[in-house]
C-alpha cells in the first residue's frame, strides 16, 4: 500500500488551502529556479528516467514526447498546451487537480514549457468545469503576481506565459489535434497526422499536449528524483496514478496508489469494496469508457496497469474504474456508451458519423432483444470495421466497448433475444 | 441546430440586435491578450460564453441570439458563418431560451448506475416538464440531458447553471429544486455531505500528513 508519504496530491480531496501559501507549505514552488537550472536536457533525461507514461489515456512516454519538440527554433514560438477537456466517462482526477492542487498544474507547466522551450502555454480546461476553472484562474493570477511565472519566471531568467482557455461542451475536443483546432477558434474536428503536433501544432508552431496529471507530477518527480518514481509501480508502468472509482461500490471515491495494484484490492481498500461483497460483482470498466469491459473472472486477479490491462484485452485508459454489480443490465450499461459516442462524434469521419449512430441503433433493440442472433456477429464485424478507419481514436473509443460486451456476455446477449422472441410466440399464441 | 434558430426566429425570441455591455467589454479586452496578434479567432468560445452571459443578465435567460454571433464576427473579423459553426458545434451555447435554472442532468453510464433516471424522474414531476429540451410552463426550469461531466465518483450529478450538485438521489433533488424555486440555491458540490471525492465517511488516506497551515480550509472562491 502506498504510503501518504509517497503521494504526490496532497490535497486532492481540498482539505488544506489550495490557494499559493497553502500550496507552499506542501512544498510546492520550492526552489523551481534551481530545478529550472539543470538546464533542458536534464530535465527531459530525468523525467525520461522516471519511466512516466501520460495520464490521459494513451499511455505515451512523457520524456519522449518532450524531446520531439525542436532543439533549435526556426523562428516559430513553440507551444505547451495542456489538455483540461476531462470528459471520458468515468474520470474525474484532473478536476481535483485543478481545484484542490492548482498550483502543481501551474508549477508543471513552467517547468515542462522550460524543457521543451517554450515561453507560453495554454491549459484548454472542459466549458462545464466552471468553478474548477475560477480556482486555476486565481491560482495563475497568484503565481503571476508573486513572480513565479511571467518574465523572468521565479528568477530563472525564463519568461514564461501561462493562460487559461475554457472549452463549450464537446468531448472530442479532448483529441489533442481536436483541442488545438478548438483553440484556434473552429469547431473540434481532428487533424490527420502527420504532421504531427510537434512539427506543426497551434497556430502552426511546434507544440506538445499533454494531460493534466503527467504535467502536474512533473515537479515532484524533479524533486524527488527519478528513482523515487520508478521504485513506485511496476517495471514500464512506474509511479503512482489517481483512480476514480465509480459505479456499484459502497464509498465511490478518487484516490493516489501505485500503478499495478490489483484491481480488487484497490476497490476492496479504498472503495469499500463492491456494493453486496465482490461475488456480487458482475463486470468493470477499467479505463474510463473507451477501453473494453472485463468480466468478474479477470477482475479477480489483473493489476492496474498498462500492460496488465492490456493482456486481458482492455486498457488502463485514463484509469476511470466503473463497478458494476450483478443487478446490472450490462447490455443497457454498453448501449448508454454508445449513445455518448454517438453524440460526441464530431461527424468529420464517414464511418464514425455513420457507424456511431448504426452501433447505437442495434445495441438498443439488443436491449430489448428485439434482433436476431446473427446481428451479433454482423454487429462485431461493423465494429471492427469503423475501428481504425477514422482519423481520430473516437471511432476506436466506439466499438471497443461493444466488442468486449460481445467478446465476454455474448450469452446474456443471445439469452435477451431468445426472451423477446418467446414473448412474441406466447403474444401470437394467445 | 439551424433548424432550431429558425423556430427562435418565428416564436419572435431573436433580437435584432446585439451590443456587448461594459461589463462584457472589460473582459473582451482581457481575453483577447491572451492569443497572438492575427489569432484574435482564438476568442469566438471566451465570446460566445461572454454573451450567453450578458443575456443571462439583460433578460434572466442564458443563451446566444444570432444577432450576438454577428456581433462577435464583426469583432473578431471572421466570416459569421464561422460563428454560426462554432455556436453550433459546442454543446454549452444556447441557441434558444432557457429557464433561470437550467437543469442538466447527466445521464451517462456511471451517473446511470448511481440512480440518474431518479433525478430525471423528480426534475419532470416537480418542474412538469415531460421531456428533455422543455422548459417548464412558468419559465423558471428547462432540463437538458448532458453527457458525463466529469464528476463521476459524486455521480448522479445535476448541473444547475454553472455549478454541479453531487451524489444526487430523487429526495435531495426535490429539495434542491424546491430552494431554486425560493431563488435560494444551496452551495454546490454533495449534497449527502461528503469531503469532495473522498469516500463517504472521510478520507482514509491523507491522514497521516501535517502541513504548517493544516487548520485552514479551502474557502470561497
Amino acid at each position: 500500500m502506498l504510503s501518504d508519504r509517497d503521494r504526490i496530491f496532497t490535497n486532492l480531496y481540498g482539505m488544506h488551502d489550495w490557494r499559493l501559501a497553502g500550496a507552499r507549505a506542501r512544498g510546492d514552488w520550492d526552489n523551481t529556479a534551481a530545478l529550472l537550472a539543470r538546464g533542458r536536457d536534464a530535465i527531459v533525461e530525468e523525467i525520461k528516467a522516471s519511466g512516466l507514461r501520460g495520464r490521459g489515456g494513451a499511455g505515451f512516454p512523457t520524456g519522449m514526447k518532450w524531446s520531439f519538440m525542436p532543439k533549435q527554433s526556426d523562428g516559430r514560438p513553440c507551444y505547451l498546451v495542456v489538455n483540461a477537456d476531462e470528459s471520458e466517462p468515468g474520470t474525474c482526477k484532473d478536476r481535483d487537480i485543478i481545484r484542490h492542487d492548482p498550483h502543481k498544474l501551474i508549477e508543471g507547466c513552467l517547468i515542462a514549457s522550460f524543457a521543451m522551450g517554450a515561453h507560453a502555454a495554454y491549459i484548454y480546461i472542459r466549458g462545464e468545469f466552471y468553478n474548477e476553472a475560477r480556482h486555476l484562474q486565481a491560482a495563475i493570477d497568484e503565481a503571476y503576481e508573486a513572480g513565479l511565472i511571467g518574465r523572468n519566471a521565479c528568477g530563472s531568467g525564463w519568461d514564461f506565459d501561462l493562460y487559461l482557455h475554457r472549452g463549450a461542451g464537446a468531448y472530442i475536443c479532448g483529441e489533442e489535434t481536436a483541442l488545438l483546432e478548438s483553440l484556434e477558434g473552429k469547431k473540434g474536428m481532428p487533424r490527420l497526422k502527420p504532421p504531427f503536433p510537434a512539427a506543426v501544432g497551434l497556430y502552426g508552431c511546434p507544440t506538445t499536449v499533454n494531460n493534466v496529471e503527467s504535467i502536474a507530477v512533473t515537479p515532484t518527480i524533479l524533486r524527488r528524483g527519478a528513482a523515487w518514481f520508478s521504485a513506485l509501480g511496476r517495471p514500464k508502468n512506474t509511479g503512482t496514478k489517481v483512480f476514480c472509482i465509480s459505479g456499484h461500490v459502497n464509498t465511490p471515491c478518487n484516490v493516489e496508489e501505485e500503478l499495478g495494484i490489483p484491481l480488487r484490492e484497490l476497490i476492496e481498500r479504498y472503495a469499500g469494496g463492491v456494493r453486496g461483497g465482490w461475488d456480487n460483482l458482475l463486470a468493470i470498466i477499467p479505463g474510463g469508457s473507451s477501453v473494453p469491459v472485463l468480466p468478474k473472472e479477470i477482475c479477480d486477479t489483473v493489476l492496474m496497469d498498462f500492460d496488465s490491462l492490456r493482456e486481458v484485452r482492455s486498457g488502463l485508459g485514463t484509469a476511470a474504474v466503473i463497478v458494476m454489480d450483478k443487478s446490472t443490465d450490462i447490455i443497457k450499461a454498453i448501449a448508454r456508451l454508445s449513445h455518448f459516442y454517438k453524440h460526441e462524434s464530431c461527424g468529420q469521419c464517414t464511418p464514425c458519423r455513420e457507424g456511431t449512430g448504426w452501433m447505437m441503433r442495434v445495441m438498443d433493440r439488443l436491449v430489448e432483444g428485439r434482433a436476431e442472433v446473427e446481428e451479433i456477429d454482423i454487429l462485431d464485424q461493423v465494429t471492427r470495421q469503423v475501428e481504425g478507419h477514422t482519423i481520430c481514436a473516437l471511432g476506436d473509443a466506439a466499438a471497443w466497448p461493444i466488442q468486449g460486451l460481445i467478446r465476454h456476455f455474448r450469452p446474456e446477449i443471445e439469452s435477451r433475444i431468445a426472451a423477446f422472441k418467446s414473448r412474441g410466440l406466447q403474444m401470437a399464441a394467445e | 441546430m439551424v433548424d432550431s434558430m429558425t423556430r427562435s426566429d418565428r416564436d419572435g425570441a431573436e433580437p435584432a440586435d446585439f451590443t456587448f455591455d461594459a461589463e462584457s467589454e472589460d473582459k473582451i479586452a482581457a481575453i483577447l491578450e491572451k492569443y497572438p496578434s492575427g489569432r484574435q479567432a482564438s476568442a469566438v468560445l471566451p465570446l460566445l460564453d461572454l454573451a450567453q452571459r450578458q443575456m443571462k443578465r439583460q433578460s434572466g435567460s442564458a443563451w446566444v441570439p444570432r444577432a450576438a454571433m454577428d456581433a462577435i464576427a464583426t469583432r473578431l473579423q471572421m466570416p459569421p458563418i464561422r460563428v454560426y459553426e462554432v455556436a453550433t458545434f459546442y454543446f454549452m451555447f444556447n441557441t434558444k431560451p432557457v429557464g433561470k435554472w437550467h437543469l442538466q442532468v447527466c445521464t451517462t453510464t456511471p451517473c446511470w448506475l448511481r440512480g440518474s433516471d431518479a433525478v430525471v424522474d423528480t426534475c419532470k414531476r416537480v418542474t412538469g416538464i415531460r421531456q428533455f429540451g422543455e422548459t417548464s410552463a412558468d419559465g423558471l426550469f428547462t432540463m437538458t440531458e448532458v453527457e458525463c461531466l466529469g464528476a463521476c465518483v459524486n455521480a448522479p450529478i445535476l448541473q444547475v447553471n454553472d455549478d454541479f450538485y453531487e451524489d444526487m438521489d430523487a429526495a435531495t433533488t426535490e429539495k434542491l429544486l424546491e430552494a431554486l424555486r425560493q431563488n435560494a440555491p444551496p452551495p454546490p458540490g454533495s449534497m449527502s455531505g461528503r469531503q469532495a471525492s473522498a469516500p463517504a465517511g472521510g478520507p482514509i488516506t491523507l491522514t497521516a500528513l501535517e502541513f504548517p497551515e493544516s487548520a485552514t480550509p479551502s474557502g470561497g472562491e
